[in-house]
Parts: C-alpha cells; structure tokens; sequence
C-alpha cells in the first residue's frame, strides 16, 4: 500500500512538473459564479515571454499614470465592467450584471458571487466600496479620480448587500458604465492598512514581496526583478472559463522582458526569446513580413489605430512669460488662414506612404477612421494644394521677396521651428517632409530633436516652444476621454493651457457641445453632437492633423488564441485566453 | 619624391578637391526629396541592351513592384555628362546648373541609391562631406591655435605660467570628451540655424581639444629653448618676440603640422559623432553623421546597406590623413636629421 501511495505522489509530481511552474487551476465550486467564455477554447502550460520598452514604475493600480505600469498591472488587477477590445463594447467582468436607471444617473451592480483573490480571499462589496474611497480620495490623487468627479462632484457609492452596490452620479453621463474600465477593485484585507496610515502611494511598489500583493486578474505576481523582468503566475482563482468549463487562464506563467527599444523588441523576438510583440513599427512589420515564411510568425494589421499625429502651433498665453520671440510669431499662429495655408500644403498621402509604408492612413480630423462608432465621414479630405496655400497666405497680408521667402505684414520673414521627440523616428520622419513642404510656401522651418521628457516640459509647462508635432489618443473609441483635449478647462487643451474662460467663440461652442454630449444618452443624438464638434475643430485647426498608423502586432507561431484589438493594450487584453500551441497544432495552423 | 607620397599627396587633393566641386559632381541637390523612391537601392549601369554593347551607360527607371523595386526596361535612359539639373553655386562663388553627369527625367541615377525621403544618397554623401570634413579642418585651426600660442608660453616663461597653463591642460585631457561635448551642446540654444549650428560645433569641439597640441608644443619649445643657439641670441640680448619668431616657431610648425593631419579625423569623427545623436547639423542639411543616424534603427540597418555609404566615406578619409600625418612625421625626421 506505501509503495502504491508513493508512486502516485511520485506521478503526481512528474505531472506537476510536466505541467509547468505555475500554480494548478482551482478547480470551479458550485457556488462560484464564473463568466463563462463560450467562444474560447485552448489548453494549459507553456509560458509566454514579452518584451517590453521600459519596465513599470509601480504595482499600484491607483497611482500608476504610465502605459507600462498599467500594461503588467492589468494582467494582475480586474475590474467591474470591462470595454471587450474586439468589440469595443462594455461586457459583465466582476459585476456579473447592471442595471441603469432610465435617466441613467443610478447603476445598480450585482457582484460575482464566491469569487477570491489570487491569495485565495473572498472579494465581496466591501472591497469595492474600499476601492472607490481610495480612487477618490483627494490625498491620493489618482488620475482615475477626474472620471469619477462629475461637475464637481463624486459618484457616491453604496453598499445594498454582500454583492450588490449602488452608484449614484451626480447627473446623468453617457455610456457611464464605460466609466468602470480602468477602476481596478483593490484588496481591501492588504491595504486597508497602509491607506489608514496615509502611506497608501508607497504601497505596492516594485520592492513590495508578491506574498503581499493580490488581484482578481488571470495572474499574480510571482517575481520581479528590477531593471530586468517581472514574472507573472497563474491565478489559481480567477473567475473566468473557457467553453469546457475549464478556469482560464491558459497560460502557466507571463514575463515582461524589459529591452529598452522597439528594435531590440524586434531583435529579442526574431531570436525566440520572446513571443509577442505588443505594438510595430511599420518599418519592423515590414522586416518581420520578409522573414514570415522561415519564421512562421503571426502578423497582424489592425488597419487604422484611434492614435492621431498632428502638428500643433503654440497659442498660449504668454504674457506672463519672457518669451517675446514667440508671442511675436503667435500673431501667425493665431490666424486661421496661416493654419491652413499650413495644413493645405502639407501632404499627408506622403506621411502615410514614407512614414508608414503605406500601412497607416492621412488624417483631416480628430477621430480617426479606426473609430467607425464615432467619425464624422463628412469632413472633407482636401489634396495637398500649394496654390490654395498660397492664396490663402496672400488673403492674410503675407507676401514673398525675390529669394521666395515668405514675409508678414511686417516684412519679417516667416521662420519657425517645430519640436517632436527624438526617439519617435516617426514623427521625425514627418517633420522632414513638412519642412520640405513648408518650404515650397517659402517657410524656414527647423526641426529640433527632443528627449520626449523636455519635450513634455516645454509643451505643458514652459510653453517655450513655437510648433511640434505630437500624437494622442489610443485610449477609448467613445468621445469622453478627449473631453480634456478640446475643452478649455481640459489639461490637454495643448494649443492653449490653463485658457480660465474659452478664448474664441469655436472653443466656447465645443465647450457647450462636449458638456451636452456627455450627458445626452442616446448614441444617435450623441453623435449629431459629436460630429459637430469635429466639423468646428477641421474648420479651425487647432491641431493640424497629420496622419494615423495602423496597429500593428506580432506573435510566434506558437501563441494560440492571438487575437489583437486596435486598442490599447493591443494585444495582452485577452491574455487569460492565450496559449501555447503544440508544434503540430502550430505546424496546422501555418 | 617617391611614388607613395606622390599617391598620398594626390589622394589628398582629390579627395579635397571632389568635395569642393560636390556640387558639380553631385547630381542632384542633396535635400531634394523624391516621395516615389524612398529606400531604393542603388542604379545599376548598363552597357548592354539586348545584344548591342553601348560605350554610353544607360539606365532604367525604377518603378515600385510588389516585392520592391523593379527595372522598367521598356525605356533606357542614357548617362550624359555635363548635364542641366538643380541650379547651385560651384565653389561658393559661380551660379550654375551644369552638373558633371546626369539622366532625362523621370528616371533617376542614384550611384548609392536613395533614403528614407528619396533623396540621392551620392549626393548627399558629397554635400555631406563638405560639412563634416570642413567641420574637421576648421576645429583643428580652432584647436591649434590657442594649443599652439599657449604651449609656447608655459614652455617659454615656465614658472607659474608653465604651471598654471599645464594645470589646465590636464584638466581638459581627463575630461571624457565625448560626454563633454554632449553636455556643451545641450547648453547651446534649441533654435539655431544650421550654418549657426556649424559654427558653434566647430568651435565646440575645436576649443575643447586645444590641451594635446599645447602639451606637445610645450615639450618641444622646453628642449628648443635650452639649445645653444636659442642660448646665444638671449646672449646678444634678443627680444622674446624675436626668439620665438626665429628659433623657437619653425621647430613649432612641424609639431603643429603632423598634429593637424591627427586631428582633423578626430574632429570629423566628433562631428559625426554629435550629428549621429542628433546635436549635430539639422535636417535638411547633409552631414556624415545625421546620415548614419537613420542607421539607429534596426530596420534600416539591416535592410538598406547603401545607407553605411558615409560611413565608408569617413573611413575613407581617416585612412587619407593617417597616411597624410605618416608622410608628414616620416618627412619631418628626416628633415631633422
């Protein structure tokens, strides 16, 4: 009997050995409500490795403001409801259902029910109740916290039961439970402390021993080692199943392997080191397509991303700074004929076929076409024409001397220069082909490379900069998040910060109509709002817009269940459903 | 003269004088952008079209295939010399537009194929190298000069001033001047022209480099100044100014010279350097360095080998001073023999 006992626990062993480092899948409890993934099938083990451009600042959900951050915390942290990135639609996460009220101000939330930690704790109202109080604690200053105040005011959150709880918002907001995506439900049982004693910013950090660290994501922090890794494990917990019932995730264990750059990215996937590759360049598309057929790799092109480039002039106010060069040029800045004399003799085909080797699209408005919910398909996409440009410079008191160059009024020459980040060849790239455009209208422009930090400080801060081209978006298809950007109280009201009152009568008109769509709950009428708002900002240009690059990603043979989304994180989004193929199931794949 | 310095010499003036005419030379103007050929590779030659043999060369026009870039043989295109292109000013001076070859448009001859923007990499080579090597050649005068003034002067009065200047020159040998010049360069303002952005550079990167030279004219102005003839005329009551006129700077001037052929690669590599990390000149202006720079990326540097071109061309160069300073130094032992 000792000797049969003894083999089984030797069996069990090799098969536990076989089956990888991470922790076994619990097996579902009858009391257990698990959100069961009908489409999803895979099997268990392997490991998937990522590298990664930078490595996270922090483990807390609540204060981390980098992608990278929120890029590993979200394999180990979950929310309420969750935006599907395939679909771009809200679907049940740990509240298992909602309900609205019809003015859509009151969101009743039922919980998962019997649904644990990574360390195995019961999640119940209290943890979220928990949750909320510390994103909206003003101390702790989240950048959550700005979603969760609505005119001033917070949602109120109130527990009914041990799963149900109550959102009040202060007035009704459109597509509300979009609001849910991105709030991360805190372990109230291990940092109930650490917020009492006022240290809740330093908790979780890079330091912290994965012991004391625990989330309702497919993995847990199993390792980190600075400047080098973090290792994720499998949470043996998590409330999601496949279509055989089985608990996902599939995978054993998930590195991020930090790199430094997009290249060595490239070059650690080509050697096998790692499998995924997050988000490409079209010039590493473009090297990865040519070597398809030994590698066998799986590429994907997304086609256009929500991300736009523009080139942007600096209208802000700087009386109050000793910038007198620039405050002299802000007299062309300010002139909408400038701006589109600019943005007429700009060609944005040529972005799009230098710059993204054809993979990417020419831009003319703030919404970019990925966003099929939302564009407004009526704003024209004039050609590049440097006649208009021209009549356009001539109608507004410019002139040329002999040499070609381009004067103002006052017979000042028009020069300026554009700052864009140094380490984006990208926009780089873009840059060069607008000064060269700019400079058939007579323009001098020059490019200043910048470290994208002392770009950030002169675009936000300093204000010391004449033009740059930057990009934004990414986030999420619905108009909300750019709330910030064309609102004049909005922090990324970049051609004109901190404008107190709107400066112009446009920006006083989106104002009104940005607040109006945010409270107006139809999609139908949202959209009627909506396009408006981009039709004013392609007539007035605040931003000149550039192009969009299409999403681009990449994976080894081997990952099964690859199925990237244009938006962000990409490709990690679905990752309690990746897994790592047998080398027949990847050879019938192929 | 044997046959080597005479190789030496005209490799030396060739290479000067093809980048004084580059835009004769060039065919193209080095920022002129072509948007229907970026990254292609480099124009072959043809001297056979069909059966027939050609002494002209002639080329096709590249047109975009599905797996790049193919020849479109339906039409030659023949090589002409002194063709009519872009209009530029030969040595500075002459307004013209007669380039030394050329093809009919559309089709395009581009000897080292093209960049990321279409444009002719030959040519920018070319105007490229006009930057980095005059960058090279005026940071060595601004580098000799105060070297070689004050080296004179600690090894002439020695004494405190031996000690203080010599304490400065040491200062500035420890200083990593890679680092340094990063550091200066971050200082200088954001918006300057490129001819601006030349001038300081080359004062950058000549001024920090004065401590060699004054270290070695010091040494050399010690030993000359103990020599009996330079020990006679102060005998006779000659002025310092005199001394050093006539006794002390003709042994100077050949230290000074073999320094100059060391130094002006050094600088040229500074200047690559600095244009490779984007300190340098700006777009759209050619240099060495902000050529090599689009090398940074993985991409390019494993699938466009004509953008190495300048760094062959900086080879190249290096290679020509290095003989150039052995000629120099192998002429100078002789003489003092």
């Amino acid at each position: 009997m000792k000797v049969i006992t003894r083999l089984a626990l030797l069996v069990c062993l090799f098969a536990r050995v076989c089956h990888g480092a991470g922790p076994l899948p619990e097996k579902p409890n009858p009391g257990e409500e698990l959100f069961r993934a009908e489409q999803v099938s895979g099997h268990y083990g392997g490991q998937l490795t990522i590298g990664g451009r930078a490595e996270p600042k922090t483990f807390n959900p609540v204060v981390a403001t980098d992608a990278v951050s929120r890029e590993v915390i979200g394999r180990f942290m979950a929310d309420l409801i969750e935006i599907n990135r395939a679909s771009q639609q809200t679907e049940p996460a740990l509240a298992k259902s909602w309900k609205a009220s019809p003015d859509g101000g009151v969101f009743m939330l039922q919980l998962r029910k019997g649904i644990r930690f990574s360390d195995g704790h019961p999640f119940d109202a209290d943890d979220v109740l928990f949750s909320f109080a510390v994103y909206l604690d003003e101390k702790v200053d989240s950048p959550q916290r700005d979603l969760l105040i609505i005119d001033g005011k917070p949602i109120t959150v109130t527990k009914i039961d041990r799963h149900t709880v109550r959102f009040v918002l202060p007035r009704p907001y459109a597509a509300a439970e979009r609001l849910f995506d991105g709030i991360a439900m805190l372990p109230k049982h291990l940092l109930e402390k650490s917020y009492r004693e006022g240290k809740f910013v330093e908790a979780w950090s890079l330091n912290t021993a994965p012991a004391g660290i625990a989330g309702l994501g497919p993995f847990r922090l199993k390792q980190s080692v600075p400047g080098d890794r973090v290792v994720l494990e499998r949470n043996p917990y998590y409330w999601k199943a496949d279509s055989r019932n089985q608990r996902l995730p599939y995978l054993d264990a998930l590195t991020f392997l930090f790199v430094g750059t997009e290249d060595a990215q490239v070059m650690r996937f080509e050697a096998g080191a790692t499998q995924m590759i997050s988000r490409l360049s079209s010039e590493n598309y473009t090297l990865l397509s040519r070597e398809r057929n030994r590698s066998g790799a799986q590429l994907a092109d997304l086609g256009p991303s929500l991300e736009y480039n523009f080139l942007l002039f600096n209208q802000n106010d700087l009386s109050t700074k000793k910038l007198d060069a620039i405050a002299r040029k802000q007299k062309w800045f300010a002139d909408l004929k400038f701006r589109q004399a600019v943005s007429a003799a700009i060609d944005r085909e040529a972005i799009v076929r230098l710059v993204y080797q054809t993979r990417g699209t020419a831009l003319w408005g703030n919404v970019p076409p990925g966003n099929k919910l939302w564009i407004n398909a009526n704003i024209p996409h004039p050609p590049q024409s440097l006649d208009t440009a021209r009549r356009l410079l001539k109608s507004a008191g410019f002139s040329w001397n002999s040499a070609g160059q381009l004067l103002d009024s006052s017979g000042a020459s028009v020069e300026f220069s554009v700052i864009s980040s140094s380490s984006n060849t990208q926009r780089m790239k873009m840059a060069t082909l607008i000064q060269d455009d700019l400079s058939h209208l007579g323009m001098q422009v020059q490019i200043v490379p910048l470290e994208f930090r002392a770009l950030v400080d002169r675009v936000f801060q300093s204000f010391d900069y004449e033009a740059s081209i930057m990009g934004l978006g990414g986030g999420d298809a619905d108009p909300n998040p750019e709330m910030n950007v064309w609102t004049s109280q909005g922090t990324s009201h970049l051609w004109h910060l901190n404008e107190g009152q709107p400066a112009t009568a446009w920006e006083r008109e989106i104002d009104g109509l940005m607040q109006q769509q945010m409270i107006t709950l139809d999609y139908t009428k949202r959209k009627q709002l909506y396009d408006r708002v981009q039709q004013m900002i392609a007539e007035e240009l605040p931003f000149i817009f550039l192009a969009t690059p299409n999403v681009l990603a990449a994976a080894d043979a081997r990952v099964g269940n690859f199925h990237p989304a244009i938006l962000d994180p990409y490709t990690l989004w679905n990752a309690d459903e990746l897994y790592i193929r047998t080398p027949v199931e990847s050879a019938g794949a192929r | 003269m044997r046959t080597k310095t005479w190789v030496i010499i005209a490799a030396v003036v060739v290479l000067h004088v093809t980048l004084l005419v580059a835009g004769f030379i060039a065919p193209y103007d080095p920022a002129a952008q072509n948007r229907e050929l970026p990254y292609a590779p480099p124009t072959r030659l043809h001297f056979r079209d069909g059966s027939a043999w050609h002494i002209r060369p002639f080329i096709y026009r590249l047109t975009m295939g599905r797996d790049g870039y193919v020849e479109d043989k339906s039409i030659p295109f023949s090589v002409h010399l002194f063709k009519n292109g872009s209009a530029y000013k030969l040595l500075g001076l002459f307004d013209t537009t007669t380039h030394l070859f050329g093809v009919d448009q559309p089709a395009t001859v581009a000897l080292f194929g093209t960049d990321a923007f279409g444009r002719d990499e030959f040519s920018r080579v070319l105007y490229g190298g006009q930057i980095s090597v005059a960058a090279g050649v005026v940071a060595t005068l601004i580098a000799l000069l105060p070297g070689g003034i004050l080296g004179i002067l600690a090894g002439y009065y020695k004494a405190w001033t031996d000690q203080s200047l010599m304490a400065g020159t040491e200062l500035f040998l420890c200083l990593p001047w890679l680092y340094f010049l990063l550091g200066v360069r971050a200082f200088l303002p954001l918006h300057l022209s490129p001819a601006r952005t030349f001038f300081l550079l080359t004062c950058v990167i000549g001024l920090i480099g004065w401590a060699r030279p004054a270290r070695l004219v010091r040494g050399i102005v010690l030993s000359t100044r103990s020599r009996n003839y330079v020990l006679a005329a102060n005998g006779f009551d000659a002025s310092d100014l005199h001394i050093l006129r006539y006794h002390i700077l003709p042994d100077v001037l050949g230290v000074l010279t073999t320094q100059a052929t060391l130094l002006v690669p050094r600088y040229i590599a500074a200047e690559v350097t600095l244009s490779f990390f984007g300190l340098g000149v700006n777009e759209p202006v050619a240099s060495w360095g902000n050529m090599l720079s689009s090398l940074q990326q993985y991409s390019v540097l494993v699938s466009y080998a004509w953008l190495s071109a300048p760094a062959a061309a900086v080879v190249v160069t290096s290679v020509t001073y290095a003989l150039l300073a052995d000629m120099v130094q192998s002429r100078l032992k002789f003489s003092s023999t």
